[in-house]
């Protein structure tokens, strides 16, 4: 009943090809928009720091992988390799120039994750689908692999493990959960912005255009190299800013081996669940797969409370995510993010049916 | 008066001209198996210009050579006097050619209205930078690119499935759709690989008023293949006939239709 676009009319095709066309939706994402910038203030520093931080700095990253799989239809299993890049090219940065700004080293890092990610892109002008799956494994288990085994990275601490420095940008220091937060938030929600421009315009077409059929991108004057690499190149420098922040941010001290290859496989689920092609989706899945798990325990602590072992609890919660994964992908294919638009389509013509 | 006759009549608004493209003793070969033998044939400008042949006579090969998606083992292609060597298939998209595909080559998960726009992608010069951050050439880009792409859509009549995903459409209008895609692209040569294959009767007319509306608006010159003989005599100006990868026959239809070795290539020898 509120979701209508009777009325507004569009006279321009820069009217019509704007981000969100309608008036609701603008509304809708200025609302959510308060609303996050304002969830410290309710939220305690648990919930700040071990659900929502990771959460923005995983829906960062499978932003990343969607635009590389879901956009350009490059099958990647080397985002946590791109993560690490980034993590540690942040604490080498900030450790090695003094005085540099936490957001121009967060930028910095993701550039040095774009220039790994163009270099283990190369494969994909010649092998594709699971065989390029197969070939960008070697990205994730060489990069960490690398991280471990050069001291130099990690600035020859014994423990073979990086300790963050504190966030410091404009000479104050970003300590607390809340202010964490807020940096994390407006790096995601700039990034997020910008990712969703790049999709609508020409610049996605080129990705969707090699994605749905090669041959005929060609002979358009699509450069494969190009486009295929320029994927790899946007999508590893997502990847690169969210390990920055997934290191910074969210888990201070970090070893290689924490961006191994279930993260990797993590993050593609997130994709998968959330929607590929899809911005929404990346948001939708990175929230589904990490927070499910939490809403699943907190569920079965109110029910059973100490009546059950926990061992069983345990087990059972992993069996009904697991079931909940697969139901989805029976029902809705296509992702949270199509479910998301179909209820909006009904909500258009709601209550009636057509 | 038939359609031939009105088009050999001179109120075209672009008249047939000089030669365009010119290809000079083609061979094409795949291992051991000669696709294409000395073929020798030439383009007129605004000419509509047919390929005829048998099934596996080597005639969207042909297409494929004057594209650069094969590259030929012998023969020279020389677009406006400038000869084209080891030419790749962007290549010949910035020259000028634009073709649409025997089976349909649409971007399935686009709209319609995105298909057409990424026809558009050699007229936009905007980097992902300045379009992640929407600056002015960008959003300019994008609007003159949206106001030629709506041209295109009104000239086809797709206007009412302009947002609607290709995957959901009927096939003629699939067809239709990439032929708008190859439009968008403004090309100088527009080369059609059947662009009547499985359509009935009135999609066929549909489509060949817009091949013929394509070639008097714009005066591109076309280059297509098709099986249906009455279209192909209808709406070409000369037509080149290929049967096992040897040319057999090239002129007016009229010509054609009545030569002996075409006529026993298509009712096959009496022996």
């Amino acid at each position: 009943m509120f979701y209508r676009e009777a009325g507004q009319f569009r006279t321009s095709y820069a009217q019509d090809s704007q981000i969100f066309p309608l008036r609701q939706d603008r509304v809708g994402i200025i609302i959510m928009l308060i609303a996050a910038v304002m969830l410290p203030f309710v939220a305690n520093s648990y919930w700040l720091s071990a659900i929502l931080i990771p959460w923005l700095v995983l829906s960062l990253v499978a932003l990343g992988q969607n635009i590389l799989m879901g956009y350009a239809g490059q099958l990647s299993l080397g985002s946590a390799g791109f993560m690490a890049v980034g993590a540690f090219a942040c604490y080498n940065l900030i450790l090695r120039i003094d005085g540099i700004p936490f957001v121009v080293a967060v930028a910095l890092s993701g550039v040095c994750a774009a220039l790994v990610g163009i270099v283990f892109g190369l494969p994909s002008l010649r092998i594709r689908g699971l065989y390029l799956a197969v070939a960008t494994l070697a990205s994730q288990f060489f990069i960490v692999w690398a991280l471990d085994k050069f001291g130099w990275f990690k600035n020859y601490d014994p423990a073979g493990v990086i300790t963050a420095q504190p966030i410091v940008m404009f000479g104050h220091n970003f300590a607390t959960p809340r202010e964490k937060y807020w940096v994390v938030l407006a790096i995601v929600a700039v990034l997020a912005l910008l990712a969703k421009n790049m999709a609508r315009g020409s610049i996605g077409r080129g990705w969707m255009a090699v994605r749905d059929m090669d041959v005929a991108a060609e002979v358009m004057g699509f450069s494969l190299l190009r486009t295929k690499l320029q994927a790899f190149a946007i999508s590893s420098f997502y990847c690169g800013v969210g390990g920055a922040l997934f290191a910074f941010a969210y888990l201070q001290t970090v070893e290689p081996s924490a961006f191994g290859i279930d993260l990797s496989f993590r993050i593609l689920f997130m994709v998968i669940i959330g929607g590929l092609g899809t911005i929404m989706g990346s948001f939708l899945g990175a929230g589904f797969i990490l927070l499910m798990p939490i809403f699943l325990n907190i569920f079965f602590h109110t029910v059973f409370g100490k009546s059950v072992d926990a061992t069983i609890t345990s087990a059972l919660e992993q069996v009904i995510f697991g079931v909940m994964i697969i139901m989805f992908l029976i029902f809705e294919p296509l992702g949270l993010a199509r479910l998301w638009q179909l209820t909006k389509e009904r909500l258009r013509l709601w209550p009636f049916k057509h | 008066m038939n359609i031939s006759a009105i088009l050999q009549s001179s109120q075209r608004a672009f008249p047939v001209g000089a030669p365009i493209l010119e290809l000079d003793s083609i061979s094409l070969r795949f291992g051991g198996v000669k696709a294409l033998t000395n073929i020798s044939f030439n383009v007129l400008e605004h000419e509509v210009r047919a390929i005829i042949g048998p099934n596996g006579a080597g005639k969207s090969s042909m297409l494929n050579v004057i594209n650069g998606v094969y590259v030929p083992q012998e023969g020279s292609i020389t677009l406006r006097g400038e000869r084209l060597a080891g030419m790749k298939p962007t290549d010949a998209a910035k020259l000028g050619i634009a073709r649409t595909f025997q089976n349909i080559a649409l971007f399935k998960g686009m709209s319609v209205l995105d298909n057409i726009m990424a026809g558009r992608n050699l007229r936009m010069h905007a980097s992902f930078l300045e379009v992640a951050l929407q600056l002015p050439r960008a959003r300019r880009e994008e609007a003159e690119s949206r106001e030629a792409v709506e041209e295109i859509i009104e000239f086809l009549e797709i206007e009412h499935i302009r947002k609607t995903p290709v995957s959901r459409l009927p096939y003629g209008l699939q067809k239709r759709v990439e032929l708008g895609r190859a439009l968008a692209a403004e090309p100088k040569i527009l080369l059609l690989d059947e662009p009547m294959a499985g359509m009935n009767i009135e999609e066929k007319q549909d489509m060949c008023r817009f091949i013929l509306d394509v070639n008097d608006h714009y005066g591109t010159t076309i280059v297509l293949i098709e099986h249906d003989m009455g279209v192909v005599m209808d709406i070409s100006d000369r037509v080149v006939v290929l049967d096992y990868g040897k040319k057999i026959g090239d002129g007016t239809p009229e010509e054609v239709r009545s030569d002996q070795n075409v006529i026993d290539a298509y009712l096959g020898v009496p022996h």
